[in-house]
């Protein structure tokens, strides 16, 4: 037992959750004691600095730390030590592991898993939603449900899945044994759970209740519950940064010899480019939740206008991170889709400079934008003229990237199996939204549905209908490299089919009932919207079962489906050029990159080439056609 | 590879925009159909409908064209039986066509933008005689602040009463969180917000009620944060608005 509990894992971490909660005690009370406060055992003290204090001792309790604490106190470190690397059984997928393909695995696992939360939270709302008047939970609560949901599929599904699948696939087509720091990239996974979990639980105390917006002063006023938001954003937004630093030094320092940066694959650009926007813009949501955090714990007014306090300054603050957050969302799964069409339309992509550049183009103009969600604030009126021009400039290079998969597609031999199924549907659902944004940037249209189900409309057709369709598209088509099983197609498709359309009878009416004048985010609304309010809850409820059909093939294919070839795709890029799942160190020999990533149909086009370990040199692997790259098993 | 002339190809292209012209034709008159938006009750209301009449035109063949391509290259260029280890046809890209769908979608957004800055001019300039009324909102309701005709008090109601083709500037202030006023029926917004006052210009011109609704999340009574907007002729709000007065003559007069 004792063994046990000095040995990083679930013992130890337990034991540190305990001394965490004593430590808050122990430092409010003689705070509070030493500045004469009584009661000096005040719950809502103790559970705030709890808040912070605990998941901390988790962290090292669970073995985060374990390595940097015996380096910091000079102790002999054993950097050739890889007991935490790679899985050999299910039980390492729970513990601290430095493999980033164990890595990218925990982490697509645990967004689904609160992805599926957040939608079960979303089909309650629904369910209040399907008849005016109140039914099912009251007000504040139902303000807790859209609240909860809107901030576990943010911070805890599109944006930690997508960091997931980049972590699995970007070392394998770079070509590197793995992520540069693979210690932080273990902590920046724990970190994860920790804010979901937290958000979670403020269902125990009463859920915040001021949307994922979380908008002063209301949230500077609401109970306890809010600080679960607050808080659990500072460990999901530390967990994104850190990820994202790992991300910009892999790519920039581990590229395969010949890999250059006009030879990497797509996905490796967009994620580059989303690293630059996390780095950049993830402080400013992290500052402005400090900020709602100070007010609320220690009354430093900086948003209570009757102390001076500026309102607006929270929306800037906020905005200038989370409007660049929606291409944080958005251009990994930009990625994704590169790769997939390229693949399956057995043709290189359309313009593939262009399309590298657009992604640096959204990254400059996503940070010109943010005052778009203030267009009926208040702010100074001169600003809303300038962001309204870049709001609708910055879909030139969305449109660049739209009509170059477009072109990809044009002269193709498609293979419309389900990842070029979801695919697809991303390219027109995607389309729908981005238009709706247009829309959205012209002013005096937002003056009327900002605020309204429009809104909600335009979010959805973006986030579900284009990001989400990116991460299954990216799931099953990454699927036989991470398990070493082929999922089945049929329920692949059915899957995509009963999605696809549930989704747009869900969404599609929501920018009509927007626009005739319903508000987001109530409880309640007049007769008027009540037929399609039912059957939007209607299509819902099909919507999350289809979910089920997804769940059903994920698991049971990885238990027991047929398993994957090298390289089922027949694609050029270095991850399908180790096999399914790939060795430890993903490489046993370092591959040379001769050639683009794309090169399809160009005869005898090769990506990389693989020493051949029986002869010298890699004449042998030249020599293959483009269709059948070399396989190193 | 495909065994397709460049011919074949350029037949292909006109018959796939041939069946997205069509479409793009009957997806906006489907558009345009749609009864989209609740009663026009302000000449602001009809300068933002038909720039969303615009906004249909000119993104429904966007969307349709899109969508169009999907689908015929689905249909014409999926793997056939016998195809499945065939490559499709190396094209890498084409500067001519990268150039004029960079640029052809650049203009037209910046022609909407000019025609947006113009709608945007147009619904928020001031008019000579407006009358200035006071919005306040708290958590959970709206009060309207008159100036008294009589002098002092100022006339507090729970409805807004407006005149018919009279400009009213509303003077919008919160007393404890975010809240948003918006009258659909209007097509107008603005929020309240702690600490400064925001205005919004609105000329209604239909007689009738018509509700004000709460915008911004505000707490957990925020859907029910409603109030009537009441449009009425002159010779009615001045009735309504000497009866407000009764109240304060002694004091006023
Ligand atoms: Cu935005
Ligand atoms: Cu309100």
């Amino acid at each position: 037992m004792a063994m046990k509990l000095r040995a990083p894992g679930w013992y130890r971490a337990t034991a540190f959750v305990g001394l965490g909660v004593l430590f808050a005690l122990g430092l409010t009370s003689a705070v509070r004691a030493a500045s004469g406060l009584d009661p000096v055992i005040a719950g809502e003290a103790w559970l705030l600095v709890g808040l912070i204090a605990v998941p901390l001792f988790f962290l090292v309790g669970i073995g985060c730390f374990d390595y940097w604490f015996r380096w910091a106190a000079g102790k002999p470190t054993v950097p050739e030590d890889h007991s935490s690397h790679g899985a050999h059984s299910w039980r390492d997928y729970f513990r601290v592991n430095t493999d980033h393909k164990v890595i990218g695995i925990q982490y697509v696992v645990t967004s689904f898993f609160f992805l599926f939360i957040g939608g079960a939270v979303a089909m309650i709302m629904r369910a209040e939603l399907a008849q005016p008047g109140t039914q099912i939970v009251d007000g504040q609560t139902f303000n807790g449900l859209f609240s909860v949901h809107a901030a576990l599929l943010i911070f805890l599904f599109i944006i930690p899945v997508f960091a997931g699948l980049a972590n699995y696939v970007i070392p394998l087509m770079i070509g590197a044994p793995d992520m540069a720091f693979p210690r932080l990239n273990a902590l920046s996974f724990w970190m994860l759970p920790v804010a979901g979990t937290m958000m979670v639980a403020s269902f125990l105390v009463g859920p915040f209740a001021s949307g994922w917006t979380a908008y002063a002063p209301l949230s500077t006023t609401q109970p306890i519950g809010q600080m679960f938001f607050t808080i659990g954003v500072q460990f999901a937004g530390a967990s994104s940064i850190a990820t994202a630093l790992n991300f910009l030094v892999t790519i920039i320092t581990m590229r395969a010899p010949g890999l250059s940066f006009f030879r990497l694959p797509l996905l490796v650009w967009a994620n580059f480019s989303t690293s630059l926007l996390v780095v950049i813009a993830t402080p400013f949501i992290a500052a402005s939740q400090f900020f709602v955090l100070l007010d609320y714990g220690l009354g430093f007014n900086f948003f209570s206008a009757s102390r001076n306090g500026d309102v607006l300054m929270y929306q800037h603050v906020f905005w200038f991170y989370s409007h660049p957050a929606v291409y944080i969302m958005m251009l990994p799964g930009f990625g994704i889709v590169s790769e997939i069409l390229a693949v399956k339309a057995r043709k290189p992509i359309f313009g593939y400079r262009m399309m590298a550049f657009s992604l640096l183009a959204i990254v400059v103009l996503g940070f010109t934008v943010w005052a778009h969600h203030m267009f009926v604030s208040g702010m100074q009126d001169w600003i809303r003229v300038p962001m309204m021009v870049t709001t609708a400039i910055i879909a030139v290079p969305t449109g660049i990237k739209i009509f170059s998969w477009l072109a990809t597609l044009w002269r193709g031999v498609l293979h419309i199996d389900t990842p070029m199924l979801f695919a697809l549907g991303f390219l027109t659902m995607f389309t729908l939204g981005g238009i709706s944004g247009v829309a959205l940037a012209m002013l005096p249209f937002v003056i009327h549905v900002s605020d309204s189900y429009f809104i909600v409309a335009h979010i959805h057709y973006v986030l579900f209908g284009g990001s989400l369709f990116t991460v299954y598209a990216g799931v099953y088509y990454w699927f036989p490299k991470m398990t070493g099983r082929m999922y089945d197609e049929t329920l692949g498709k059915v899957h995509f089919w009963v999605t696809f359309i549930m989704f747009n009878v869900t969404f599609a009416p929501m920018h009509l009932v927007g626009i005739e004048g319903m508000p987001r985010r109530v409880s309640d609304y007049p007769e008027q919207f009540a037929s399609w309010n039912l059957a939007i809850s209607v299509a819902s409820i099909f919507l999350g079962l289809s979910t089920l059909i997804f769940v059903y093939n994920m698991v049971s294919s990885w238990v027991g489906g047929p398993k994957a070839t090298a390289n089922p795709w027949r694609a050029l890029t270095l991850e399908w050029q180790v096999s399914s799942p790939p060795p430890i160190f993903n490489f046993d020999a370092v591959p040379t990159v001769v050639g683009g990533p794309y090169e399809y149909g160009v005869p005898g086009a090769v990506h990389g080439v693989f020493p051949d370990p029986d002869k010298d040199g890699a004449d042998a692997a030249k020599q293959q056609p483009a269709t059948t790259p070399s396989v190193a098993q | 590879m495909t065994e397709e002339t460049p011919s074949g190809g350029r037949r292909s292209l006109a018959r796939m925009l041939g069946i997205g012209l069509v479409a793009s034709v009957l997806g906006v008159g489907l558009g345009l159909a749609i009864d989209w938006f609740p009663v026009q009750a302000s000449t602001q209301a009809s300068t933002i409908d038909t720039l969303y009449d615009v906004l249909i035109a000119v993104s429904v063949p966007i969307f349709v064209l899109v969508s169009v391509v999907v689908l015929y290259c689905v249909w014409r260029f999926r793997a056939r039986p016998g195809q499945e280890l065939e490559d499709g046809a190396p094209i890498h890209g084409d500067t001519r066509l990268e150039v004029i769908w960079t640029a052809l979608p650049a203009v037209l957004l910046i022609a909407l933008c000019t025609y947006a800055f113009v709608a945007l001019d147009d619904i928020e300039a001031a008019q000579p005689d407006e009358r200035r009324i006071r919005v306040t909102a708290q958590q959970y309701a709206w009060s309207f602040e008159y100036p008294n005709p009589r002098g002092g008090e100022p006339i507090r109601a729970e409805e807004l009463v407006l005149v018919e083709g009279e400009t009213v500037r509303f003077d919008i202030r919160a007393l404890d969180v975010i809240h948003s006023f918006w009258v659909p029926a209007f097509r107008m917004k603005r929020d309240a917000v702690p600490g400064i006052t925001t205005q919004l210009r609105i000329t209604p011109n239909r007689r009738g009620r018509y509700p004000v609704v709460c915008a911004e999340l505000c707490g957990l009574g925020h859907a029910f944060m409603r109030a009537t907007a009441n449009v009425v002729s002159r010779q009615e709000f001045d009735a309504w608005m000497a009866q407000q007065t009764q109240g304060t003559q002694e004091r006023g007069g």
